[in-house]
């Protein structure tokens, strides 16, 4: 008898997946899922949908606070950079001007804001999102490679408290689904 | 989603200003302020012709920026083929269909430019204005000034008879014609707005320049008009008119572009400011030195603050642009700042110590703001309140813009 495998942390499915034929069925179907009251769940489209957040029911994206603090940390740090070189390390009368003049250190303070900024933007999106990951349980399904094309699907996870394989894959024929499958781990 | 190329069926309530209605009447409330606001100034003008003038001069160029910043905003939504503003655009029609009045408006700093700008009666012994004379000459700066209301004043009611055509016969050829004449109406935009500007504010201290003058005044332009669309728009909706044409991505998106165009004018205004502070030339930085003299030092310190720091964060939230309340808070603000600006350019020519804000300054903004009010309210009621038949308001009544 061959035990489990200990790669397969639990047997049995990952989720359900539906595909939807167009954008607008998937966005009226998301918002029915979100009213249903799932919660571990997601939407698969080939390019942004606008408002699809909302038809999700999303909360907010913490991205933005880390963003704004990064921003602010790297426009501080540069004047204080900038303000120390000038005023203490290495004080040089420069076009006769006062050691602290903030007016020159203005670019620098600016630019590395924005540099702080997009770091956070960027890695900040990586970490929220769990990337880079290497494998998705989703990338078995032969019909979920259509989504980087022309096919539109949600997905519902089996964790979901409100989860029934059976159940939620009427659930999402209900709502208009041309196909629904079960995924594996 | 309902499907975005198809027309919707419109509840005309709300579109339109009924007679008997408070706003029908606003044209007679405008004149009767700007009225008002002249006999006020021909009294308080006796004896001071010159501090009347400039007065006039603020008050004309403050709503002018705005009727201005309509008429980019129009051309550009036709340049980019926007589908989103469709809907607030006919309020910008009407804030630069009001640029024929200006030239009227007008009238009193043509006929005493010659208290207003020092070379009007030649450059007399002037090395510089002599060199400058070329261009700064008083029959030249009038035709300049022709030309100028000419060419906004076409644009302008070209394209909004046009657009209220489209309103009865719902013709996609009108739309394709705007589009095409939009993108040569912005270059022309761009050359009269810039030289209009050097005339009017940068030819009041003529030995000053600054390369990047006009593309100042046009950011104020841009502030002027969209805090303005902010508040024309949200009355509009307290008044109960718009209601369902108008709605929360509308305010956020007008809210972006407030934001986008207050940043922009920070970062010109800085620009401007760091490149005449770094190389230190005379005639260059004793401009900003009458903007740091006396007690327009604290007026230069509240622009930095309230044009820029402020509104700054105060304008970042989304659920703040997505409030109308707070967002018109935030435009009234962005307002009274952009007619700060306005003053800070002008009056630092006529007052040295500081800002000598009076009752002249308020008869004169009750004059053009009455008029400029007038001609807007009038506009408002000949048309619907939106585009009701251009192609593209499906579009923009998604209630994502999607």
């Amino acid at each position: 008898m061959a035990s489990p495998s200990p790669q397969l942390p639990s047997s049995g499915e990952y989720g359900v997946l539906g595909e939807f034929d167009s954008p607008r069925s998937l966005y009226s179907a998301c918002s029915r899922v979100r009213d249903a009251g799932y919660s571990r769940w997601d939407a698969h489209t080939p390019f942004p949908i606008h408002g699809l957040e909302r038809a999700m029911g999303l909360q907010e994206s913490p991205l933005a606070w880390l963003v704004l603090a990064l921003a602010l940390a790297g426009a501080t740090s540069a004047m204080v950079l900038q303000w120390w070189v000038s005023t203490q390390g290495y004080a040089l009368v420069i076009s006769g001007k006062p050691f602290f003049s903030w007016q020159a250190f203005v670019p620098v303070t600016f630019e590395i804001g924005i540099l702080g900024g997009a770091l956070g933007a960027v890695f900040g999106m990586l970490a929220f999102n769990k990337l880079p990951m290497w494998h998705h349980p989703l990338f078995s399904s032969q019909r979920f490679q259509r989504v980087t094309d022309d096919g539109f699907f949600i997905s519902i996870e089996a964790w979901d408290p409100k989860f029934d394989v059976e159940g939620s894959q009427e659930f999402l024929r209900e709502l208009g689904a041309t196909h629904v499958e079960v995924v594996l781990r | 989603m309902s499907n975005p190329t198809r027309m919707p069926d419109l509840n005309q309530d709300g579109l339109t200003i009924p007679p008997g209605t408070r706003l029908h009447k606003l044209p007679w409330i405008g004149l009767g302020l700007g009225l008002a606001g002249m006999a006020g100034s021909a009294f308080l003008a006796q004896g001071h012709m010159q501090e009347f003038l400039y007065a006039w001069l603020v008050a004309f160029l403050f709503f002018l920026s705005i009727a201005l910043g309509g008429l980019f905003f129009v051309l550009v939504l036709f340049a980019t083929k926007a589908g989103w503003g469709v809907s607030v655009r006919r309020l910008a029609e009407h804030a630069m269909a009001t640029l024929p009045i200006f030239a009227l408006l007008f009238l009193p700093i043509a006929w005493g430019a010659g208290q207003i700008f020092s070379w009007w009666e030649g450059p007399g012994d002037d090395a510089l204005l002599a060199l400058k004379e070329p261009y700064l000459n008083s029959g030249f700066f009038l035709a300049r000034a022709a030309t100028y209301f000419i060419v906004w004043s076409a644009i302008a009611l070209w394209f909004a008879s046009r657009s209220a055509r489209q309103d009865i016969s719902g013709e996609h050829r009108i739309t394709r014609r705007l589009q095409a004449a939009s993108g040569p109406c912005l270059i022309l935009y761009a050359f009269t707005v810039t030289f209009a500007s050097i005339d009017w504010i940068m030819a009041l201290d003529p030995h000053w320049y600054s390369t990047m003058f006009g593309i100042y005044f046009f950011s104020g332009c841009l502030v002027g008009i969209f805090a303005f669309l902010v508040l024309a728009v949200g009355l509009l909706q307290e008044a109960g008119y718009v209601k369902q044409v108008i709605h929360k991505g509308h305010y956020h998106t007008l809210g972006m572009l407030l934001f986008a165009f207050m940043v922009f004018w920070a970062y010109i205004a800085f620009s401007q400011y760091f490149l005449i502070w770094y190389a230190n030339i005379p005639e260059e930085t004793i401009w900003y030195l009458h903007r740091l003299h006396g007690t327009w030092s604290n007026l230069s310190l509240i622009l930095a603050v309230g044009h820029f720091g402020i509104p700054f964060f105060f304008l970042m939230p989304r659920a703040i642009k997505e409030n109308p309340r707070l967002l018109m808070a935030g435009a009234a603000w962005m307002l009274l700042m952009h007619l700060a600006d306005i003053y800070w350019l002008v009056m630092p020519n006529l007052y040295d110590h500081g800002p000598h804000f009076g009752l002249l300054d308020v008869a004169a903004l009750a004059s053009v703001g009455g008029i400029f009010m007038g001609a807007f309210g009038w506009s408002l009621r000949r048309h619907a309140l939106i585009p009701v038949k251009d192609p593209r308001l499906p579009e923009s009544l998604q209630p994502d813009h999607a």
